[in-house]
C-alpha cells in the first residue's frame, strides 16, 4: 500500500532560489575566472609558491617558514589536475610559461575560492541578521574590489585564506542561529584557514572568543539542565578546538608522508630526519655501523643549522702568526667548520691510551664520559685547544690541530664525550642519534661553533672555538656523527685512500611521525630568513590609506601591467564605516549606561554581534602587524579589509532603520548609497586595465591612474 | 558536590542579601543586555558584588577592619624589620663595581659634576642616585669604568643604601596591598614573606640600579590606587584626595625612572576607567557629579603626573649644563646650550664657502653626522665602494671639504661663497674620496639608491656632483652655517641625500644608513645643516644660535631616547634572555665575579618562591574559573564562599592584570631583554600567590570537616613558611656573595643546589 501511495504522488521539486545570490555568484565567477591564463607569465609571488608546487610534483622535501603546508597542497593539487609535471624553473617574475604548463589549472583553485567569497559574504550578512539588500551591498563591495580580484586570479594564497575564514564564520553563525551540524564545518574551516597561512590564526582566535562568549551565556541560562550544558560545551570544544588541532596535524601528516625524497632544504634538518628521506643522507649513511667505537672514522656535524649546516673540518694551513688587529695566535693548524662535504671533514676517534687507529674486533664502543682524542684523517693532527684567544671571538679559546713548535706549548688534546640526550637515546655514542658535547679535559671548555666566519686567511669558513662558559642547553655546543665507518687501515697512505672512498654499507633508520612533525614545526617557526626591505614592502599604517601598491607584472615589451591596487572608493567607504561604528558604539554605550535606550534590546544585540565579528575581525587582522618585525606587503591587509566590507552595508542599514526617523532623510541616504555604489563601479572600471593587465594603456593614461604620488606605476621607455 | 551540601544553610542569608540590594543593582541587571553582559562577564560579577558590599554598608567593613587591625600592626612591624635587615645586610659587599652600577653610578656622578650625558631612560632614577651620593658625601670623582673596579675610599655606600632602602619598602607595600585587597592578614603575610626571602629581590635591591627605585614607585602607585579604591564611599574627602594625588605622584615617579613605568600607568588607567564606568551606572549621581569625578581624576592622574614629569626633565636640563659624552646625539641648537661644547658661544665663518672644512648634520632628530671611513660595502651590497653612513658621535671622519666641480687647488684671495643652486663636490677629508651615488639599491632601504665614497684625491666622475639647495631659499642665496636647512641633490640621478634612520648591520659598525632618495618630498631626513665650519681665510663671527625652547628640548630628548631604546638590538652571538625564561627562573645574571677565586654575586630568584608563584598562577586561573562558572550557573554559595570568590575575581583580577601588563609586552619587544626586566611582574605574581594560597587553604573545608580543615589550613601555612625559609637558607649565598669553586665543579658548597643546568653560579 505504501508503495502504491508513493507512486501516486507527483514527483515534485520545490526549490527556492535566491536570484540575487545567484546573480552575484555568476558575476563573481565572471570577474575572477575570465581570461585566467592571461598573462601567460609568472606573476609576482607565483615565483615563490611555484617552486614549492614543483617540489610537490616531484615529491621532494622542502621547508617553507611562511606558512603551514595546506596552502601549498591546494596549489599543488590544482597543478596536478592540470597535469603539471614540475619541470619548470621558477626563477624570475615575468618569465613566460611554456606551452606544456597548464596555466589555467594552476590558477583555478585560488580563483574559485576568491569567487566563492562573494556569495559567502552575502550569506554571512544574512546570518548576522541583516537584510538581503545589505547582503547584496556587501557582496557588491567585494565583487568590485580590484585588489581582491588581482589577488584571486593568480597562484597566491590570500583568497584561499579569506574563503576559509569567511566559511568558518558563516557556518558558526548558522550553527548559532539554528543549532545543527554546521559547527563541525566551522571547525574544519578553521583548521583549513590556519593550515593555509598562520595569519588564519587571528581569525580563528576571534571565532573562539565569540564562541566562548556564546557558551558563557549558555552556562548562565538556568532553564537548561546541567547535563545539557555539559554536553553542549563539550560539543563546542570538540568541534572548535579538537577538530582544528587534529586537522592541522593532519596537513603535516600528508605533507610529510607525501614528500619523501631528499632535496635542497635537507640540510636544515637534523641528521635523523634527513636519514628518513629517500636519497640524500640516507643513501650515504645507509648501513653505517651504529655505535661509534675507538678507531671509527667519522664526520661531525654541528647541530646548529645557523647560519648554515657545517662539519668539523681542518686543513693544512696554519693560523696566521698575527691577526690584522695585532693579536697573536698559536700558529697551529686551523680547525674550522665547513659547510660542504669534503674529505677533510673526516676525523678518527682514538683511545688516548693506545697508539692504533683501527677498530678492534669486537669494536669497543665509546660511552658517555669516556676521554678520547680526535685525529684529523688527512693530516693526522690531533684536535687541540689551549689558553689562546680564538681568532674572531677573543673571549673564547682557540681550537687547533696540534703542531709541536717546541715553544713550551704542550699538547692539550684530550676530550671528554658528553652525550646530552643520553636519557632519550643511550649511554653509547650512536651515529646520527646521539648529540655529543666534546669537553676539553684540561680547561673544561666545550667545543663550539661560534657562528662567525673567518676572514680570507681562513677561506671564509666558520670559526670553531672552545668556550669556557658552561652554558648548558645552548645548542651550538652539540655535534652529531653523520658519516661513519670502522677504520681498518694501519698506514696513513691506506687511510687516505680509505677516506676518499665512499661509504657503503646499508641499514634503514626510522623516526616517528611525531618526531618529524615536532622538528619540522619547530624549524618552520625558528628558521629566520634575512629580513630585508623589499621594493614594494610597506608598513601597516600605509595600508589604511592605501599609500602603497605592488607591481605584480609588466609585459615584456608593452606597457600592459598588473598592479595590486584596491578600489579607492570602497577603501574610503570601509574606513568611514569603521570610524562610524566606533563612534556610534561609544555613544550608545554611554547612553545605555545612563539608562537611555536608543534602540530595542534585540537590535542592540544585533549591533553588538556585528561589531564583535567585523570590527573585531579587522582589529585582530590588523593590529598584530603593527607589532611584527617582518617584511610586510599590502596584501596582508586584505583579510582585514573583507571584514570592513561586511560592516559597511550593515551599518548603513542600521542607520537607515534606527537612526533616521524622517522619510526624506531615509530617501537621501538611499540615494547617497546608490551614488556611492555607482562611483565604486566606475572606479572599478577605471582601474580594470591595471587589474586584468589588458588593454594596454599609454603612458599618459597610466599617469592619469596614478591617484597617489606614492604609487609606483611603471612606464616602459621606448 | 560539597558545595551543594552547604548551600541550604546559607541560602536564606543570600536571599536576604539580595532583597536588601539597593535599586542600582536591579536597574543595572535589567539594562544590561545579554551580549554586553557576556563581554563584561567578569565585570558583571564585579558590579553585583560591589553592590552587595555596599548593601552591607561601610559598617560591616569597619567591623572586619577592626578585628584585623591589631595583629596587622605587629605583623607590619615584623615585615618592615625583616625587610630592612635582609636588604641592608652586607650592603657594602662586594667593594667593587657590580654589573650595571658601571652605568648608573657613572650617571649619578655626572649629576654631581653637572656633565651632560645621554641615556635611554628618563632621568629621575639617576637624579635620585646622584642626590643620594651627594648627601652621603660622594664627590663624583670615581670613574665607574667597568664592573670589577675597586671603590677604594669612595663613599659608595650612600647610593647603595638608598637603593636598598627603597627596595626594603617593596615587601611592606606588598603586605599593605594584599591586606587591602583580601582583608586577610595571612594572605598579606604570605605575599610579604615571599618577597622578603626572595634572593632575586634582595640582590636587585642592593646595588646602584634603577630597578629598586622603579619598583618602589610602581608598588607605591598600586598601593595608593588600592587605598583610593577603598575610599569610594567617601568621595572628595581629604583621604580620598590624598590617595588620589599620591597615585598621580607615584605614576610620575615610575615613568620618570624608566619607560616601563608606562605599564603601571596603564594599570591605573584601566582601573580608573572601570571606576568611572561604575560611577556612570550609578543613577543616584547626577551628570554634574560624574563630571566632577572625571575632572578630579583627570587632574590628579593625567595633569599632575605630566607636570611632575616635565619638571623632572626641567631639573635635568638645568642641572646638566656642561658639555659631556652625550652631545652628539642632539641637534646643533641643543648643543649650543652646553658649556664647553664648541657650539656654545660659537665663533666661525658665517657663510659656507668653497674650500671650507665642515661637518654636516642631518636634521632628523638623532640623525647623526655625515660620515665615511676606510671600510667598503661588503660584497652583495651594491657596489663595493667605500661606506658612507651617519654617525652620532663626534669624530674626525665626520669632516668633509667643499669643492667646486673641477678645481682642487686652493685659490688665493677670499674664497667664493656657496650659493643656492651651486654644484659642489664633497670630499671626505680623511680618505679623500668624494661623496658619490649611483643607480644601485641602498643596503637597507631598497627603494633608494646607494651612497658611497668614490675616487681618490678629488678625481672622480660625474656621479660625484651634488647641487646645493637651501630650503625656502632662492637662487643665489648664501648658505648660513648652523641656521640654513640644506638639501643635496644628486646631479646625475636627481635623488636627494637622505638619512633613513635604520641601523646598518655589523659590517657598517651599526651606524646609520645614508641613501639617496628619489622621492623629493622635503622631510627632516633629507635636510642637513652645516655644523662645524672651518675656513682660515674667512673671518670668524660669533654666532648666537637660536636657543631652542624647553618644549623642543623635551621632545627632542624623548625622540633620542626612543631611538636609543629601539637601537638596543640583541647581538647575533650573545646568549639572549627570552621572556619565557623568566617565570621559570631559567637563567640568572652575573652581578659580579666569574671565576672560582672571585667574590661572586648571582641574580637569581629563590627557585622555591618563583616556582610557587608559577604554580599559583595556574591555581589562580583554575580557582577563578570554578568560582565564576559556579556563579554564572547560579549555584547558591555560602556567604564565606561568595566573599572568597569576590576577592579572587576583584583583588586577584587586579593583580593578575598587573602581572600581565608588566610581562606580556616584553614578548613583542625587539630590543635586547634581560632577566631583571621580570621583577616588576614578579612582585604582582607574589602578591597574587599570597591571595590565592590563602583562599586555597581556607577552602579546605570543601573537602575536610571542620577540625581537620583547620589543621590542614595551619599545616599548609606552616609548610609554606618553612619551605620558603629553608630555601632562603640554602640560596642566600647567591645574594650575599660566595667564593670558592663554581657549582658544577667538585667541592663546591653550592654543588647540590644547581637544580637547573642553566644556572651559572
Amino acid at each position: 500500500i505504501c508503495v502504491s501511495e508513493m507512486l501516486q504522488l507527483p514527483l515534485v521539486v520545490t526549490a527556492q532560489v535566491d536570484l540575487l545570490l545567484v546573480l552575484v555568484s555568476l558575476l563573481a565567477f565572471w570577474t575572477r575566472l575570465s581570461h585566467l591564463n592571461y598573462p601567460n607569465a609568472v606573476v609576482f609571488d607565483e615565483v615563490y609558491y611555484g617552486q614549492f608546487v614543483s617540489l610537490y610534483m616531484k615529491r621532494v622535501f622542502f621547508i617553507d617558514d611562511s606558512g603551514p603546508p595546506l596552502g601549498h597542497m591546494i596549489l599543488a593539487s590544482g597543478a596536478y589536475l592540470g597535469g603539471f609535471d614540475g619541470n619548470f624553473v621558477w626563477n624570475r617574475i615575468g618569465a613566460e610559461y611554456p606551452s606544456t604548463v597548464n596555466v589555467w589549472s594552476l590558477r583555478l583553485l585560488p580563483a574559485l575560492c576568491g569567487a566563492l567569497c562573494v556569495p559567502l559574504v552575502y550569506l554571512l550578512t544574512l546570518e548576522l541578521k541583516f537584510s538581503h539588500l545589505s547582503a547584496l551591498g556587501a557582496a557588491v563591495l567585494l565583487l568590485l574590489e580590484n585588489s581582491l580580484i588581482v589577488q584571486s586570479r593568480f597562484m597566491l594564497l590570500e583568497s584561499v585564506l579569506i574563503f576559509f575564514v569567511l566559511l568558518a564564520f558563516f557556518s558558526y553563525l548558522r550553527f548559532h542561529n539554528a543549532p545543527s551540524s554546521w559547527l563541525i564545518l566551522s571547525g574544519v574551516s578553521c583548521g583549513a584557514a590556519v593550515g593555509v597561512k598562520y595569519m588564519g590564526l587571528f581569525s580563528y582566535l576571534l571565532l573562539l572568543v565569540v564562541a566562548s562568549l556564546h557558551t558563557w551565556k549558555l552556562i548562565g541560562d538556568k532553564t537548561i539542565s546541567h547535563m545539557n550544558v555539559c554536553v553542549q560545551s563539550v560539543h563546542r570544544v570538540l568541534c572548535l578546538v579538537v577538530v582544528p588541532v587534529l586537522l592541522y596535524v593532519f596537513w603535516f601528516y600528508v605533507h610529510l608522508s607525501f614528500l619523501n625524497r631528499s632535496g635542497p632544504h635537507d640540510q636544515l634538518m637534523s641528521s635523523a630526519f634527513q636519514a628518513s628521506l629517500q636519497g640524500g643522507l640516507s643513501r650515504i649513511t645507509r648501513g653505517q655501523p651504529l655505535e661509534v667505537a675507538y678507531g671509527s672514522q667519522v664526520t661531525l656535524r654541528s647541530s646548529v643549522s645557523q647560519p648554515i649546516p657545517c662539519w668539523l673540518h681542518s686543513h693544512k694551513v696554519n693560523y696566521p702568526i698575527r691577526y690584522d688587529n695585532g693579536r697573536g695566535s698559536s700558529h697551529q693548524q686551523q680547525v674550522t667548520c665547513y659547510p660542504f662535504k669534503d674529505v677533510n671533514n673526516w676525523w678518527i676517534i682514538k683511545d688516548p691510551g693506545r697508539q692504533q687507529l683501527v677498530v678492534d674486533t669486537p669494536p669497543r664502543p665509546v660511552r658517555h664520559g669516556d676521554v678520547i682524542q680526535l685525529v684529523h684523517g688527512m693530516t693526522s693532527r690531533f684536535l687541540n685547544s689551549h689558553d689562546v684567544a680564538a681568532p674572531m671571538s677573543p673571549h673564547t679559546q682557540e681550537v687547533s690541530g696540534y703542531i709541536d713548535f717546541n715553544v713550551s706549548m704542550p699538547a692539550q688534546n684530550l676530550w671528554r664525550v658528553d652525550i646530552s640526550n643520553r636519557e632519550a637515546e643511550s649511554e653509547v655514542w650512536k651515529t646520527i642519534l646521539s648529540e655529543v658535547r666534546l669537553i676539553h679535559v684540561n680547561t673544561s671548555a666545550v667545543l663550539k661553533l661560534s657562528g662567525v666566519s673567518l676572514p680570507d686567511w681562513g677561506f671564509r669558513q666558520l670559526e670553531v672555538v672552545a668556550d669556557k662558559l658552561f652554558k648548558a642547553h645552548s645548542s651550538s655546543l652539540e655535534w652529531t656523527v653523520e658519516e661513519h665507518r670502522y677504520g681498518t687501515s694501519q698506514e696513513q697512505k691506506e687511510r687516505e685512500a680509505e677516506l676518499h672512498s665512499p661509504t657503503h654499507i646499508d641499514v634503514d633508520r626510522k623516526i616517528s611521525f611525531w618526531a618529524k612533525f615536532v622538528e619540522l614545526q619547530w624549524k618552520m617557526l625558528t628558521v629566520k630568513q634575512e629580513e630585508s626591505e623589499h621594493k614594494y614592502s610597506s608598513s601597516p599604517l600605509e595600508w589604511i590609506t592605501m599609500e602603497t601598491n605592488i607591481a605584480y607584472w609588466l609585459h615584456s615589451s608593452t606597457n600592459a601591467q598588473i598592479h595590486l591596487i584596491g578600489n579607492p572608493v570602497s577603501w574610503g567607504v570601509a574606513n568611514l564605516s569603521l570610524l562610524a561604528y566606533q563612534l556610534l558604539a561609544v555613544v550608545y554605550l554611554l547612553r545605555r549606561r545612563r539608562g537611555l535606550k536608543d534602540v530595542p534590546d534585540g537590535v542592540w544585540d544585533q549591533f553588538v554581534c556585528l561589531g564583535c565579528v567585523c570590527v573585531g575581525g579587522w582589529l585582530v587582522n590588523f593590529v598584530p602587524f603593527l607589532l611584527m618585525d617582518k617584511t610586510l606587503f599590502l596584501y596582508h591587509y586584505l583579510p582585514a579589509l573583507c571584514y570592513l566590507y561586511l560592516l559597511s552595508p550593515a551599518l548603513l542599514e542600521h542607520a537607515h532603520t534606527h537612526l533616521l526617523s524622517s522619510v526624506t532623510h531615509q530617501r537621501a541616504l538611499c540615494v547617497g548609497a546608490l551614488a556611492v555604489l555607482l562611483s565604486i563601479f566606475l572606479t572599478y572600471r577605471t582601474f580594470c586595465p591595471l587589474t586584468y593587465g589588458s588593454p594596454e594603456l599609454s603612458a599618459h593614461q597610466l599617469q592619469g591612474l596614478k591617484w597617489r604620488d606614492t604609487w609606483d606605476i611603471l612606464y616602459r621607455r621606448r | 558536590m560539597a558545595k551543594a551540601e552547604c548551600t541550604p544553610k546559607w541560602n536564606t542569608l543570600a536571599l536576604r542579601n539580595r532583597k536588601t540590594c539597593p535599586t542600582p543593582e536591579k536597574s543595572f541587571q535589567t539594562t544590561f543586555t545579554p551580549v554586553s553582559k557576556d563581554k563584561n562577564s567578569q565585570t558583571a560579577g564585579h558590579l553585583a558584588g560591589g553592590d552587595t558590599q555596599s548593601s552591607n554598608g561601610p559598617s560591616g567593613q569597619f567591623l572586619a577592619r577592626e578585628s584585623i587591625e591589631s595583629p596587622s600592626k605587629v605583623l607590619l612591624m615584623l615585615v618592615a624589620g625583616l625587610s630592612f635587615s635582609t636588604r641592608l645586610y652586607m650592603i657594602t659587599e662586594p667593594p667593587h663595581v657590580c654589573w650595571d652600577e658601571t652605568h648608573f653610578g657613572k650617571m649619578g656622578s655626572y649629576y654631581i659634576n653637572r656633565t651632560f650625558f645621554f641615556d635611554v631612560h628618563p632621568p629621575l632614577g639617576k637624579m635620585l642616585i646622584g642626590l643620594a651620593g651627594y648627601m652621603s658625601g660622594y664627590d663624583g670623582t670615581f670613574p665607574f669604568i667597568k664592573p670589577g673596579d675597586k671603590y677604594e675610599n669612595q663613599n659608595y655606600w650612600g647610593m647603595r643604601g638608598f637603593c636598598a632602602t627603597l627596595g626594603s619598602f617593596l615587601p611592606i607595600f606588598a603586605y599593605l596591598i594584599v591586606l587591602e585587597l583580601s582583608n586577610s592578614c595571612t594572605a598579606a603575610i604570605i605575599a610579604a614573606t615571599l618577597l622578603i626571602f626572595d634572593t632575586g629581590c634582595i640582590t636587585i635591591s642592593q646595588y646602584i640600579l634603577l630597578d629598586p627605585i622603579l619598583m618602589f614607585f610602581i608598588m607605591a602607585a598600586v598601593l595608593s590606587m588600592v587605598k583610593f579604591n577603598q575610599q569610594r564611599y567617601r568621595s572628595f574627602s581629604a583621604s580620598w584626595w590624598l590617595w588620589l594625588v599620591l597615585t598621580g605622584i607615584n605614576l610620575a615617579g615610575a615613568l620618570g625612572v624608566k619607560f616601563v613605568g608606562l605599564f603601571v600607568i596603564i594599570l591605573v588607567g584601566l582601573n580608573t576607567i572601570w571606576d568611572l564606568w561604575r560611577l556612570l551606572g550609578d543613577m543616584s549621581l547626577s551628570l554634574v557629579d560624574i563630571a566632577k569625578h572625571f575632572l578630579a581624576r583627570a587632574f590628579a592622574l593625567i595633569l599632575l603626573p605630566v607636570i611632575l614629569y616635565v619638571t623632572i626633565f626641567a631639573v635635568h636640563f638645568v642641572v646638566l649644563n656642561k658639555s659631556g659624552p652625550g652631545d652628539g646625539f642632539f641637534s646643533s641648537a641643543f648643543q649650543s646650550r652646553l658649556i664647553g661644547n664648541n657650539l656654545h658661544n660659537a665663533s666661525m665663518p658665517e657663510y659656507l664657502a668653497f674650500g671650507s672644512t665642515v661637518t654636516i648634520k642631518n636634521l632628523r632628530i638623532a640623525g647623526g653626522y655625515l660620515h665615511s671611513h676606510w671600510h667598503l660595502y661588503p660584497e652583495g651590497v651594491g657596489a663595493r665602494q667605500q661606506q658612507v653612513t651617519a654617525y652620532l658621535h663626534k669624530d674626525y671622519n665626520n669632516l668633509w671639504v667643499v669643492h667646486r666641480q673641477q678645481d682642487n687647488n686652493s685659490q688665493s684671495g677670499n674664497p667664493d661663497l656657496v650659493r643656492h643652486g651651486d654644484i659642489v663636490r664633497l670630499e671626505h677629508k680623511e680618505t679623500t674620496r668624494n661623496l658619490h651615488s649611483h643607480l644601485h639599491e641602498a643596503p637597507l632601504t631598497k627603494k633608494h639608491f646607494q651612497v658611497t665614497g668614490y675616487g681618490i684625491n678629488g678625481t672622480g666622475d660625474a656621479n660625484d656632483l651634488w647641487q646645493v639647495e637651501v630650503c625656502g631659499g632662492r637662487k643665489g642665496d648664501p648658505v648660513k652655517v648652523l641656521r640654513s636647512k640644506v638639501r643635496f641633490l644628486h646631479r646625475a640621478t636627481g635623488c636627494v641625500l637622505y638619512s633613513s634612520g635604520k641601523t646598518l648591520p655589523k659590517w657598517g659598525w651599526e651606524q646609520i644608513e645614508v641613501t639617496c632618495s628619489p622621492y623629493l618630498k622635503e622631510t627632516p631626513s633629507s635636510q642637513w645643516n652645516i655644523e662645524d665650519h672651518i675656513n682660515p681665510k674667512l673671518p670668524n663671527i660669533s654666532l648666537s644660535v637660536l636657543k631652542p625652547n624647553f618644549l623642543e628640548i623635551l621632545l627632542e630628548s624623548h625622540i633620542v631616547m626612543f631611538r636609543g631604546n629601539s637601537g638596543l638590538k640583541p647581538k647575533d652571538n650573545e646568549m639572549n634572555s627570552k621572556p619565557w625564561h623568566w617565570p621559570i627562573n631559567y637563567q640568572g645574571l652575573r652581578f659580579s665575579g666569574v671565576n672560582a677565586t672571585e667574590y661572586r654575586v648571582y641574580l637569581l630568584g629563590n627557585p622555591v618562591v618563583w616556582w610557587i608563584n608559577l604554580a599559583s598562577l595556574g591555581l589562580y586561573l583554575t580557582m577563578v574559573a570554578v568560582a565564576s562558572i559556579a556563579t554564572q550557573r547560579g549555584f547558591s554559595l555560602g556567604q564565606q564562599r561568595i566573599e572568597h570568590s569576590l576577592v579572587l575575581v576583584r583583588g586577584g583580577g587586579l593583580l593578575m592584570l598587573g602581572w600581565l601588563l608588566h610581562y606580556a609586552p616584553f614578548f613583542t619587544m625587539g630590543r635586547i631583554l634581560y632577566f631583571h626586566h621580570y621583577f616588576p611582574a614578579m612582585l604582582f605574581s607574589s602578591m597574587l600567590t599570597g591571595l590565592t594560597l590563602d583562599i586555597l587553604f581556607r577552602s579546605a573545608d570543601l573537602l575536610l570537616h571542620p577540625p581537620y580543615s583547620y589543621w590542614f589550613q595551619r599545616a599548609g601555612q606552616l609548610l609554606l613558611l618553612f619551605s620558603i625559609l629553608y630555601s632562603f637558607y640554602l640560596f642566600h649565598p647567591l645574594s650575599y656573595g660566595m667564593t670558592g669553586p663554581l657549582a658544577h665543579e667538585p667541592g663546591s658548597a653550592m654543588a647540590d643546589l644547581k637544580w637547573m643546568d642553566s644556572w651559572e653560579f
